[in-house]
């Protein structure tokens, strides 16, 4: 009953704008969900302090102790080997305790609600929810009905977003060229099911790049991507016009499903007009770099040679995706601290 | 019982001309039917001492208007069968208070009607507490499920008003054409909701830049429109009279036109809430907003308004899909669909007069004359000999629509907070006052 009026009340309050439920008050970040509609400045931060989170190979990793005593719980509707793997690295270079919970044989898939989910486990004192699922708006969800001092980063939802790994490509990106105004950056593929390309759309956007393309058949397009910040004349179905003069090309994963669906006759077929090949890779720049969010289908989206190749900094993006979320979540429970120290006081 | 309504400004779409001035006019009642409609000769401090002395079967109506009881094409009663969500007396009452006195049974598959006994049924559990008249729709096919047809001569004789397939599909083509004859062999009118399943996929709002800004899967305009296209080639084929339930785009008002040219017989309605709301509202994920047909774009809104002014699209309805809390409290796609409306559709359609889309005529017509035609059903109109069913409005009401003050078991509208002006005082069923608001 108690809950139910709770629960009614926030019904009848208007939806929050993501932003405003990202920041708090202090226009801090408080959960990760989405870039779209976060500040430049605020961008800037998340990259300027991931950097100093980037690691080097074959040395002693420095243990930060920002997260002590935290728990991280990383929710993981959707498989995933790289991003789970990643957020449980970053958690425990900052000393957090991290857990997985397996949702095969959690409640959930005997038919317990997803709030119900959430409820439990909060129960369980955890301070941040890393969540991947299938469907978009989920980590809104779960950041909008979950108690005030836990932080929601939303490590894939739908379509709709996948902002860490936007995040790290922009790092990774940095990192190679001088300025974001000046460059052309291409995105190639399955445009119409990625939620790395919107994050990647809007994070570029903010961060004020040249020219952003998207090169792609009609098929795998999405209605009204225009309003995203891709020009019409970007738009190409053509990848020979596409890469032309590029600086940063980033290819996406294109799954089997879509042939299923009617969107593509074939694997072969889509390797032949639009894989990326030693040979339209010469189209860009000659320092233009290869970005691919993995995992990568060589032969379907992109040649091994590309991808192995010298241009390619496919597992810098890797090494990134760690500092990204070591940046994320001590900026997450930064904010919670001074959060819980204003209401102290 | 009440005996007798006066000094009430009548309002009755069916004859403007007569009561468009600003007269009061007394409304006799015998046996729950409107025995006489004459000119008010009292003087209003007169009738105030009447009310005073004589019993409580007369109603003063004095700055009131009154006008015949709603007809909502469209509600979904979830009694039989899913009484968790609502029940008939939650929402006949719901209705009562908005001013709807005759309510159109929507079959779904939590609810069938399948045979006679359901329809019965329905009726018996209406009777227990009865303030509003519910109209059956009937299955179109077995179960909904799309296949064999259902026993149509018999829902006919168990007096439904029509049979629809919902928004369950059907097996093909063949199917639809054979149930729109064998339905009129019964004269028994077909409601169809145009949707193509396999142009919707798993799609659940309006295939526009917005659902490609939050990612989630589309049902493209097309979708209806295909839809609509082969049913009207099968209207034409078969002749069998056919509605066209909650159309939502502009693309459907133009083949609606182009088939009432053709002079073909079909009537359409839209949804209320189709009426203001846009792909837009969605734009954060808002689950009260998650609805079928799904909310399209400006240009879609205003056309299928300004469908309604030109009388291309005969009807607005509630729509009305009560649901419990947790169905709306889950990731946007998970959501159940559909808007607790019965409480909103005259609310709403007055806004859009004042909003300048028609006038009061036109909307109250919209809601009670035009739904009556379409169900066949002597309703919608204040004549002597007609069921006494009627609403005395205060129009200088004002009023916000709360969650905590809505009677239908359903709070899920996105228009909680919203302020409207103008509301239902009473309702008379058959001249039984159904809803009183002091």
């Amino acid at each position: 009953m108690d809950r139910d009026h709770l629960i009614n009340q926030r019904l009848n309050v208007p939806d929050e704008l993501p932003s405003t439920m990202q920041l708090n008050a202090q226009r801090q970040l408080k959960h990760f969900l989405t870039v779209e509609t976060l500040s430049p400045l605020l961008l800037e931060e998340i990259l300027d302090r991931a950097e100093s989170f980037v690691t080097q190979p074959n040395r002693i990793q420095k243990q930060y102790s920002l997260l002590q005593g935290k728990t991280v719980m990383n929710l993981f509707f959707e498989n995933s080997t790289r991003t789970r793997t990643t957020f449980e690295l970053a958690a425990k270079r900052l000393s957090a305790d991290v857990f997985n919970l397996d949702i095969r044989t959690s409640a959930t898939s005997k038919g317990e609600s997803l709030l119900d989910t959430i409820r439990n486990l909060e129960a369980m004192n955890i301070d941040i929810f890393v969540v991947r699922h299938q469907h978009s708006g989920t980590a809104n969800f779960i950041a909008r009905y979950c108690a005030p001092h836990i932080s929601v980063l939303n490590a894939g939802d739908g379509h709709h977003a996948h902002p860490t790994q936007a995040m790290l490509d922009m790092l990774t990106i940095r990192q190679h060229k001088p300025s974001f105004q000046p460059l052309k950056v291409a995105i190639v593929g399955d445009i119409l099911h990625s939620r790395v390309a919107r994050s990647q759309i809007h994070a570029l956007s903010i961060l004020a790049t040249g020219e952003i393309r998207v090169i792609a058949p009609k098929t795998l397009i999405p209605i009204g991507i225009e309003d995203l910040g891709v020009r019409p004349e970007n738009i190409y179905s053509d990848i020979d016009q596409g890469l032309k003069d590029v600086d940063v090309i980033i290819m996406l994963r294109l799954q089997k499903e879509r042939m299923q669906a009617a969107l593509l006759p074939s694997e072969q077929e889509f390797y032949k007009f639009y894989g990326l090949t030693e040979e339209r890779l010469k189209l860009a720049k000659p320092d233009a770099i290869v970005m691919h969010p993995g995992p990568a289908n060589r032969g379907v989206e992109i040649d091994s040679r590309v991808a192995d190749g010298k241009q390619s900094v496919i597992l810098n993006q890797v090494t990134n995706g760690v500092a990204i979320r070591m940046a994320i979540m001590s900026m997450v429970m930064q904010t919670q601290q001074q959060e819980q120290t204003r209401i102290a006081i | 019982m009440i005996d007798k309504i006066f000094n009430a400004r009548l309002l009755d779409p069916a004859k403007q001309a007569i009561h468009s001035d600003d007269q009061s006019y007394d409304i006799n009642i015998t046996a729950g039917k409107i025995s006489e409609i004459s000119l008010s000769h009292l003087k209003p401090n007169f009738s105030k001492n009447i009310q005073n002395t004589l019993s409580k079967s007369y109603i003063d109506a004095k700055e009131k208007l009154v006008f015949a009881g709603l007809v909502d094409l469209a509600t979904y009663l979830r009694e039989p069968g899913a009484s968790y969500k609502a029940s008939i007396k939650s929402e006949t009452y719901a209705a009562a208070s908005a001013g709807i006195t005759t309510l159109c049974f929507q079959p779904e598959p939590r609810v069938l009607v399948n045979n006679t006994a359901n329809v019965n049924l329905i009726h018996e559990i209406n009777q227990r507490s009865a303030t509003a008249h519910i109209e059956v729709i009937g299955n179109l096919t077995q179960d909904l499920k799309g296949e064999t047809l259902s026993n149509m001569g018999g829902l006919k004789q168990a007096n439904c008003v029509g049979v629809s397939n919902g928004l369950q599909p059907l097996k093909d083509l063949h199917t639809l054409h054979m149930a729109m004859k064998y339905a009129s062999t019964h004269d028994l009118k077909v409601f169809i909701h145009p949707l193509e399943h396999s142009l919707a996929q798993k799609g659940c709002v309006h295939a526009g830049s917005v659902a490609t800004r939050v990612g989630l899967p589309s049902i493209p305009v097309a979708a209806e429109s295909a839809a609509l296209a082969q049913a009207l080639t099968l209207v034409e084929a078969t002749g069998a009279k056919t509605h066209f339930c909650r159309l939502s785009s502009a693309a459907s008002v133009k083949l609606i036109e182009y088939g009432k040219k053709q002079g073909l017989p079909i009537t359409a309605d839209v949804a209320a809430h189709q009426l203001f709301l846009t792909d837009i509202d969605i734009m954060h994920f808002n689950p009260l907003c998650h609805t079928y047909p799904p909310l399209r774009s400006e240009r879609d809104k205003n056309a299928l308004r300004q469908g309604l002014a030109d009388g291309v699209i005969d009807a607005i309805c509630s729509d009305h899909q009560p649901h419990e809390i947790d169905a709306k409290l889950a990731p946007f796609q998970q959501t159940e669909i559909g808007i607790s409306g019965l409480e909103t559709l005259l609310p709403l359609t007055l806004k859009l007069v004042e909003e300048g889309v028609f006038d009061l005529s036109h909307a109250l017509k919209l809601i009670s004359l035009n739904p009556a035609k379409i169900l066949n059903i002597d309703a919608g109109q204040l004549r002597c000999g007609s069921n006494a069913d009627l609403v005395i409005f205060d129009p200088d009401a004002f009023w916000c629509l709360e969650a905590e003050l809505m009677l239908s078991d359903g709070k899920n509208t996105p228009f909680l907070g919203q302020w409207f002006s103008g509301e239902v005082i009473n309702t008379l069923l058959a001249g039984k006052m159904v809803y009183s608001k002091n």
